[in-house]
Formats: structure tokens, C-alpha cells, sequence
């Protein structure tokens, strides 16, 4: 750690490393007259929890949702894994490897914890042209997925309803890991949890990372980014005006960049 | 009735789970499972309400429960089981479909037609299925696609449809005369008509469809909550389209039925089989909010409403207090769903 934060020469929206997993240039979208996003330019490595953070309604739930193929962005493009990307669908970005937390968890409360994590992803038998449910090898499948979590849920047979909060974060992280994805993404994983059920979701987004998984990670909790991530974004009505390598800042200067008090990086900011 | 829907596994064991891990969460107790269980009760109110009718009519009419009666009641409730299952579908994603009845009406009427100009059975009842399946796709399209509200848009099929079995028939019923079709009305095996086996054959693929397949767990998901099961990419309006086609070409099957039945092909307004379709689902425990559904409880709706009026009909009680009866038993019926988790 450095002990002044000065600003980067170059900074970190142009710094794109060549194998960067994620390369998002210049994205724009607008619903009708309200511009959540103004040429966004962010970028995630590969191993690494990459945070964006920003106050609320800043564009960070809008931005994920354009990666992750909710959303189609009206100008800007899309690098995943070396190749451009036009998700037309949330289908086909987790057919690229994309799996999203959603903010508001996109969870079906009237199915089971394994009729959610196969959502989408059911395992049928073929029986001559009609495939059914091999309701039994989810529910194995399910067992083993969640027993490998460090968040105690309850039988996958359970109704999502039933579930705490924690538990359903779990779920949903669950599934999101569970399927042979590149890149997870959390829209702030943490922000309905209390604090013990906070600390078991860190850890399992810790494990995922070193797992491997690529993570791109939206908090508002600056302890948490700080803790987890390996670079952070910071977005400010709908633009995202600075990256930082969380090793080269701090809590202030996050802070500062979050409200303006501090100029981002871009040359045309208004002050 | 091996009944394995999202509700029954819902409620499986609660085991504790990772025992590796450290002892986060408290795993529920079992016990309190059991409760909730108890609470799913209402789920059941058709079984309830159908048992407590036949044993009410029965004491007060003994012939009630004989085996004639109790074949007229089956026959008699086919229609409505094969229409309450197209309803259950819709229902099960949150919509609903008012124009069953008229779409019957108007699958009767193209039967009539295409067998008055000679075509044969096969290809008039095709016929009629095919124009369920259309009308059923006119609703979806408009509903996923048009972004219309479903009940304004079955609402107009409702009246489109009808009109247009004026159109066609000019009014007036085509009798329809075939030994086959007499069969279908008249023929059994023990007490179940043919065509009470055959709505019951539907209840079973429609069973197995809802719970053994991906599309039955996105009709559940879509109903559930759309906007999750599109986020994991379930093409939510598709769902929405195709359980339209479902539930206009089972209006057209029982418009087969229906001619079978009345040994021909009219446009008459079908109303209370409009009114008895969503009746039996509601009393069958099919959520109106979406993402609940069973195939069983609206079959069983189906039965207690046919009792219910075969009953009151048995008693000698006037035809003009069947609405009414109707009317009360399905309040009572939604009455009793507020108490569903
Ligand atoms: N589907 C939508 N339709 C219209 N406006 C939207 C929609 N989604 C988001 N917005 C608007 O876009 C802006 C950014 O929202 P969001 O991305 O949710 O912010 P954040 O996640 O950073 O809190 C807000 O002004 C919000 O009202
Ligand atoms: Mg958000």
C-alpha cells in the first residue's frame, strides 16, 4: 500500500490487460429520457473479484444487466473471453459462461432449492422423443452443489420460500457457481444479510475466487470491497469514472470519488 | 393419485445439511414442517368440500351414490375437467383465460361445418382442435407479444369468438348424426364413459407435462416470478404464449365432447362452462397469483361442481338454484385459499 492515492497515469479504463476476461467499451443505454448509462468503459480479469461500487441508482445494476444479456446496450460493445459478445438473451450469456447474482435474487419462491438451481438447466431422460425430468439426478446434483457451500441450507426438497435470506443468498450463489461458468457476477450479495450471514457470503465468494472463478462483485459495503477485491470501479450517474487497483487506494478515496469530491479520470467530467 | 408436485416435495425431510460445515443456520426442525403440512390443508379443499357433498346428498338421496348416478355425474363433468385443465395452465403463469367457453363454442361450430361437408369424423375433429389451437394462439400472441392484459384480451376473444360461431353457422345448430360420436357419449367401461376416460387420459398427460418436463416447471417458474425465470434465460413469453394453444386446444377437444354429446353442432353460448372452468381451478387450489398448481385439485373441482349441481337436481331442488349454489360453494373456495401459505 502506498501511502498517498495519487491518480494513475493512465488510467485504469485504458489499462485493459490483453487477456482480460471482460472488456466493456464504451456502453451506453437509455430508458427514454432517464441515461443510466454513459460510455462505460470497465474491465475484469480473469481470478480476480473485480468491485463496482456508486451510489444508488449510479447504473451499476444496468450495467450488469447488460452483461449479463437483460439489457441490450444502444451503443458501446462487449469483449468476454477474447471474443465480442451480443447477448441478445440471459440465456445465451450464460451460455457463454456468464452466471448473474441478481440484485432483487432471482429466485422462484414456489419451487425447491433443486427445481431452482436447475432452473433452466433441467436434466431430462429421453424417453423415445419425450424427454422428461431426471428429478432424481437434480436432486443429487442439488445435494452435492449445496453441500459444498459453507452456508448451511436446508433440504433441497425445501421450498425457496421457507429459506432465510442468507439462504437464498446461498442458493443463488450456488447456482450461479455451480454450472461451468468464467465470470459470476453479484449485484450486492450482502446488502439484505446480517452481519454473520455477511461474513459466510464473503467466504464464499473468497473460496470461489480461489476456486478460480472470476468475479465481478457490486457492493456498497467499502469493507467488504476492500477486503475482496482485487480492483475496483466506481460509478457516478452513469458513468463510470474511475478504476482503481484496490492495493493502490482506499476507503477515503473511494468515498471521494463516489461523491464527486474528487475528480474520476475522465477528461470531459463535469466538475 | 401419485401426486408429486412442487407442493408435495416441497414439504420432503429437513435434514441437516453439510455436516462438515460449521453449524451456521439452525436446520428447521421437523416437526414444524409437519405443521405447515397441516396448514396445506386448504390445498385440499375440493377433496374436503367433494366428500362432505357426497355425503350430504347421499343421506338425504340414497340412489345419490349408485353406480347409474354416479356414471351420468362422470360423464357429465368431462367437459369441464378437459376445459379446467386449460385453465390451470393459464392460471399456473398468472393469467387467465375468459374465452374457453366461446372458443368451444366456436371449435363446435368449424366440427359441424367440415362434417356437413362430408370430410369424415377424423378430419372435422381435427378441424375443430385446429381452431381451438388458433384462437388459443391469438390470446398468447396478444398477451406475450401485444403486452395486452390477458384479461382484456381473453375478454375479446371471449366475444370474437363467439360472434364469429354465429358467423359461420348463421345461427343455426348443424346436427350431426355418427355412430362413432354416439359411442364416445354413450359407451363405457364399468362406470367411466368413454368420454370421462378420455378427459381423465388428458389430466394424466397434463400431469405428467406440468411435473416431468422442463416446460411444466417453467409454466410453474414464469408464473412463480417472471422476471427470475427470464433472468435464467426461460423464455417466459413463450410460456405465456403456448399455454394459450394449451388451453384452446383443449377447448377444442371439448368441443368434440361437447358435440358427441348434444349430437350437434351449435353456437350457443357456453357461459357456465366459463364460470365452472376457473370455479373448479379455484377450488382446486390453483394459485390466481401464478406459480401453484396442481392437475388433481381442478379435476376434483371439476367433480365436486358437477356434483354439486347433479345433487341439488336429485333433490328436486329448482335448476335456478344451481348458479347460485355454484356461486357460493367457489367464494367459500376462494374464502378458504387465503388460508394457504
Ligand atoms: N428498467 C428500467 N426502466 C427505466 N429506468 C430504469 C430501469 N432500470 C433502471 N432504471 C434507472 O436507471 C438508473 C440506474 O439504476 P440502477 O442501475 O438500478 O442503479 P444502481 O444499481 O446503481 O443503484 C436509475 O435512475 C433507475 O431509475
Ligand atoms: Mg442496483
Amino acid at each position: 500500500m502506498t501511502e498517498t492515492t495519487p491518480t494513475p497515469t493512465i488510467p485504469l479504463w485504458q489499462d485493459v490487460p490483453s487477456d482480460a476476461l471482460l472488456d466493456v467499451r464504451g456502453v451506453s443505454l437509455a430508458f427514454g429520457q432517464v441515461r443510466a448509462l454513459r460510455d462505460v468503459s470497465m474491465h475484469a480479469r480473469r481470478g480476480e473479484v473485480t468491485a463496482i461500487v456508486g451510489d444508488n441508482g449510479a447504473g451499476k445494476s444496468t450495467l450488469i444487466r447488460c452483461i449479463s444479456g437483460i439489457h441490450k446496450a444502444d451503443e458501446g460493445s462487449i469483449d468476454f473471453d477474447g471474443e465480442r459478445v451480443h447477448f441478445r438473451s440471459p440465456e445465451e450469456a450464460r451460455s457463454a459462461g456468464i452466471e448473474t447474482v441478481h440484485q432483487n435474487l432471482a429466485l422462484v419462491e414456489d419451487l425447491t432449492v433443486w427445481q431452482n438451481l436447475f432452473l433452466n438447466r433441467e436434466i431430462v431422460r429421453g424417453i423415445g422423443p419425450v424427454k422428461l425430468l431426471d428429478r432424481g439426478a437434480m436432486r443429487k446434483e442439488a445435494e452435492r452443489m449445496v453441500s459444498s457451500l459453507a452456508v448451511n441450507v436446508p433440504a433441497v426438497g425445501a421450498r425457496v420460500r421457507r429459506l432465510s435470506g442468507g439462504q437464498r443468498q446461498a442458493v443463488s450463489i450456488c447456482r450461479a457457481a455451480g454450472f461451468t461458468s468464467k465470470l459470476i457476477i453479484m449485484d450486492e450479495p450482502t446488502a439484505a444479510l446480517g452481519v454473520q450471514e455477511t461474513a459466510r457470503v464473503e467466504e464464499l465468494i473468497q473460496r470461489l475466487r480461489d476456486e478460480g472463478h472470476a468475479i465481478v462483485l457490486i457492493s456498497h459495503n467499502f469493507a467488504q470491497v476492500l477486503k475482496l477485491s482485487d480492483a475496483v470501479w466506481v460509478m457516478r450517474a452513469g458513468r463510470c469514472v474511475a478504476g482503481r487497483r484496490t492495493a493502490e487506494t482506499d476507503g477515503d478515496e473511494i468515498v471521494a470519488l463516489i461523491t464527486g469530491a474528487r475528480a474520476g479520470d475522465l477528461a470531459d467530467e463535469p466538475a | 393419485m401419485t401426486e408429486t408436485s412442487t407442493r408435495e416435495t416441497a414439504s420432503g425431510g429437513s435434514t441437516s445439511r453439510g455436516a462438515g460445515a460449521a453449524p451456521h443456520t439452525p436446520a428447521r426442525p421437523s416437526r414444524a414442517a409437519g405443521l405447515r403440512d397441516l396448514s396445506n390443508w386448504a390445498d385440499w379443499a375440493a377433496l374436503v368440500g367433494l366428500i362432505v357433498l357426497v355425503v350430504i346428498f347421499q343421506s338425504l338421496n340414497s340412489t345419490f351414490l349408485s353406480p347409474g348416478n354416479i356414471q351420468s355425474m362422470l360423464v357429465a363433468s368431462a367437459i369441464l375437467i378437459v376445459l379446467a385443465i386449460g385453465q390451470t395452465f393459464v392460471v399456473a403463469t398468472a393469467g387467465i383465460d375468459l374465452s374457453v367457453a366461446s372458443t368451444m363454442t366456436l371449435a363446435a361450430v368449424v366440427f359441424g361445418m367440415v362434417f356437413t361437408a362430408g370430410h369424415g369424423l377424423p378430419l372435422s375433429m381435427a378441424a375443430a382442435v385446429v381452431a381451438g389451437a388458433m384462437v388459443g394462439l391469438v390470446n398468447g400472441l396478444l398477451v406475450a407479444r401485444g403486452r395486452i392484459t390477458d384479461f382484456i384480451v381473453t375478454l375479446g376473444t371471449l366475444s370474437a369468438a363467439s360472434g364469429l360461431a354465429l358467423i359461420l353457422s348463421d345461427g343455426k345448430p348443424a346436427t350431426i348424426i355418427s355412430a362413432p360420436l354416439l359411442k364416445l357419449s354413450t359407451g363405457s367401461i364399468g362406470i367411466f364413459g368413454y368420454s370421462v376416460i378420455v378427459a381423465l387420459v388428458i389430466a394424466l398427460i397434463a400431469h405428467i407435462v406440468l411435473f416431468r418436463t422442463r416446460f411444466g416447471t417453467h409454466v410453474l417458474a414464469t408464473g412463480g416470478n417472471a422476471e427470475a425465470a427470464n433472468a435464467t434465460g426461460v423464455r417466459t413469453k413463450r410460456v405465456k404464449t403456448w399455454v394459450y394453444v394449451i388451453s384452446g386446444v383443449l377447448a377444442g377437444i371439448g368441443s368434440i365432447l361437447l358435440v358427441a354429446r348434444v349430437g350437434a353442432a351449435e353456437p350457443a353460448a357456453n357461459t357456465a362452462f366459463l364460470l365452472n372452468s376457473v370455479a373448479a381451478v379455484v377450488l382446486g387450489g390453483v394459485s390466481l397469483f401464478g406459480g401453484r398448481a396442481t392437475i388433481i385439485g381442478p379435476v376434483i373441482g371439476a367433480l365436486l361442481l358437477t356434483a354439486l349441481v347433479n345433487g341439488l337436481t336429485l333433490l328436486g331442488v329448482s335448476q335456478f338454484y344451481q348458479p347460485l349454489s355454484v356461486g357460493i360453494v367457489v367464494v367459500l373456495a376462494a374464502f378458504l385459499t387465503r388460508f394457504q401459505k
